[in-house]
């Protein structure tokens, strides 16, 4: 009974301080809203090109006006493990002023400039004459800490994010729009961890240069080490069970006791 | 009992202290990029406002007032509010000749204010005292304004503000943008386009397209007003200007290039080779895109394709897309190994160079530098009536960062995650002491019995 009693014991301490670290390493991964003066300076302006792009960072929202038929350029920075999601919004030109459907785009590339896939979300989304504004978005795939040069995963660095009309009637370029863009980004731990890292994230030298809040991870922190660490102790608990439930008190059981 | 509860707790929270320590913010990544000698101290940014004074300005349909009046009161506006480090510099067409010849009237443009550090009072009084009178020369108030903002490193941008087509038709606005865009690098030509008719927007997204610059139509007085305030300052933002380079035509007579931002142009089906040394231990990042400054067919692709000088392709990069877009893009990354000598037809290519290269860069140990030659090719196309030169314009990024030498990642070396490997740990945990425990059972059975 009480070899049961410590078992029992002994697996719920562990389980309690195996779910215990995880706030503990969530409060090291970038969190949304840093401080308030960081979320006063959300950007009111987008880029027009990758050069130009404006450094937005997840859980702000950007702003932007601008001209139909403008490309808007924002940059946002991913690190390893993260699952960023980009939406946008444009409210559009007054009814009046539009003939047609207008079809809108948002595209997602990486530090490198390759276009990044979207795992789901609306990425292209037409417009009816009658809409006032049209929501896109873009759930992008888990940024690993390292890929092969010739795959094409998502690696940590910078993202920028292109928002374009695609199609309208002609007529309609150069009306007035508002934007606005924000960006989130979910921590998926240890859980999408591959076997080694970049020596430097994909921020191209000649650009702005974005960073998480707190910086990049170095990467020598992961869950893994909690995970393997409780079940390194949990195996000895079960060991130590395991062990007085067979051996017993050390006496054959047909012997009597003080024999 | 309670002892051995306790040492339990006691292990898990001495455990829980070990891993919450590694938690402290460690170094991020080491920035290691030898960046080229980047422009030590840039220019301020030049812009100039072009505006149209032709006689259809004196038409009464922006909110109830003239279109000049309504230039006029943005104007001041946005004088009012210009970035202190912006040169800004006004220019008109249209001012001055009332008359009925064309090739007069075609000449018809002036700098009203000269690109400088702005005296808000005298560039207020310069504007005010316009009058709505000739003919639209667009064509060559571009070409004039490209002239008074010639010259240094500065970010460039020219604003456009017209209620009309260009009216002097062999020199097509359109191709002047174009030619001011390969001209000179890092200029734009923003338009603007009061109350728009269906050929002047056509034309006036034409000249921005051409140059990487946005259209606007504007039917309100506020609308005017902040928009050329926005685009002024869009060009104070402070942006690397690329540097021209002319990549070869093969990889041998190919420019060779440091890290930098540079900026080429390639006409349809050409291709541009640029050459790269990366030492070992280190990591060639490449991007690239192509713009497509006039109307091109609907799909198109670029491809970024890093060889050996022998032509063994390393890695590529590539890219297609179609509708309406400013640029396509892709790129690619290299990490070279730190051991080399393995690219034996690399070496072999040096050889055959013969004494070509002298100035080989080496490591410190002295192993040397590999070649690494990008080639950039579009495919891109045109409609017969499409210009192709100049060619497109190509900007090139190339980062060189230190390698994946310190790349390595013990934290994840091994372990693992999830609730299966505890569950495998606790009943593997178990199983081995249960089976020690009935083995110590066993030989103490023994033993007794002896």
């Amino acid at each position: 009974m009480r070899t049961v009693r410590m078992f029992t014991a002994g697996l719920l301490s562990a389980a309690a301080l195996f779910m215990l670290p995880f706030p503990v390493a969530a409060a090291d991964s970038p969190s949304p809203s840093a401080s308030a003066e960081e979320e006063t300076a959300a950007p009111t302006e987008a880029g027009t090109s990758f050069r130009t792009a404006t450094v937005v960072r997840p859980g702000q929202q950007a702003t932007a006006q601008a001209s139909t038929g403008d490309y808007l350029y924002w940059q946002f920075p991913a690190d390893a493990g993260q699952q960023a999601t980009v939406r946008a919004t444009v409210k559009l030109p007054r009814s009046e002023a539009r003939h047609g459907t207008h079809t809108w785009r948002l595209d997602v590339y990486d530090g490198l400039r390759r276009r990044q896939a979207c795992r789901y979300g609306s990425d292209v989304r037409p417009a009816p004459a009658d809409a006032s504004s049209v929501e896109l978005s873009c759930a992008l795939r888990t940024v690993r800490a390292w890929s092969e040069p010739w795959a094409d995963d998502p690696l940590p660095g910078a993202y920028y994010v292109r928002l374009t009309v695609v199609a309208a009637p002609a007529e309609d370029l150069g009306e007035p729009v508002d934007t606005t863009v924000q960006v989130t980004a979910a921590d998926s731990g240890g859980e999408s961890a591959v076997d080694g890292r970049l020596a430097a994230p994909l921020v191209p030298a000649t650009g702005r240069q974005v960073e998480p809040d707190g910086g990049w991870s170095s990467g020598w922190w992961s869950s893994r080490i909690v995970w393997t660490a409780c079940g390194a102790v949990l195996a000895a608990l079960a060991g130590i069970g395991g062990y007085r439930l067979t051996r017993g008190n050390g006496r054959p059981a047909h012997v009597p006791p003080g024999a | 009992m309670i002892i051995r509860k306790r040492l339990a707790v006691a292990v898990c929270g001495a455990l829980l202290v070990t891993v919450t320590g590694g938690l402290l913010p460690s170094a991020a990544f080491a920035d290691s990029g030898d960046t080229a000698d980047r422009p030590a101290a840039k220019e301020p940014p030049r812009v100039e406002l072009v505006l149209d004074v032709s006689g259809s300005m004196r038409a009464r349909d922006i909110d109830g007032q003239s279109r000049m009046s309504a230039a006029k009161q943005a104007f001041n506006e946005v004088l009012d509010a210009v970035p202190e480090d912006v040169r800004l510099g006004i220019r008109t067409l249209g001012a001055d000749y009332p008359g009925k010849d064309r090739k007069e009237g075609c000449k018809d443009t002036k700098q009203l204010y000269p690109v400088g550090e702005l005296d808000r009072t005298e560039a207020k009084t310069a504007v005010a005292t316009l009058v709505p009178t000739g003919w639209t020369p667009i064509g060559p108030a571009l070409l004039g304004a490209a002239d008074d903002l010639e010259g240094g490193n500065a970010t460039r941008r020219i604003v456009l503000i017209t209620d009309g087509e260009d009216t002097c038709a062999p020199l097509d606005p359109c191709e002047v943008a174009r030619e001011i865009a390969a001209k000179g690098v890092d200029i734009t030509i923003d338009t603007l386009g009061l109350v728009p008719s269906a050929k002047m927007r056509a034309q006036l997204m034409c000249i921005a397209e051409a140059t990487g610059g946005t259209y606007t139509s504007v039917q309100h007085k506020e609308e005017l007003s902040d928009r050329v305030s926005q685009l002024v300052e869009r060009a104070a933002e402070p942006v690397v200007t690329p540097v021209a380079t002319q990549g070869g035509e093969r990889c041998d007579d190919a420019p060779r290039l440091k890290a930098g931002l540079y900026a080429d142009r390639e006409t349809f089906g050409q291709h541009r080779w640029y050459r790269v040394d990366l030492l070992p231990g280190q990591e060639l990042r490449a991007s690239v895109s192509i713009a497509a400054d006039r109307p091109v067919n609907r799909d198109y692709g670029v491809l970024l394709r890093a060889s050996t000088l022998a032509g063994r392709e390393i890695v590529r990069g590539e890219a297609a897309g179609d509708g309406r877009t400013d640029v396509v893009s892709t790129g690619l990354r290299y990490p070279k190994s730190e051991a080399d000598g393995t690219d034996n037809d690399t070496d072999a290519a040096d050889d055959a160079d013969g004494a070509g290269d002298t100035d080989v860069t080496r490591t410190g140990d002295g192993r040397p530098a590999e070649t690494v030659c990008l080639r950039v090719s579009n495919s891109f196309s045109a409609p017969a009536s499409v210009k192709t030169a100049p060619g497109l314009p190509l900007e090139l990024t190339i980062d060189i960062t230190g390698g994946p030498r310190d790349a390595g990642d013990a934290a994840f070396l091994g372990l693992g995650h999830g609730w299966w490997l505890l569950g495998l740990l606790t009943l593997a945990g178990f199983a081995a002491g249960a089976l020690w425990g009935w083995i110590s059972r066993w030989r103490i059975a023994v033993w007794r019995t002896n």
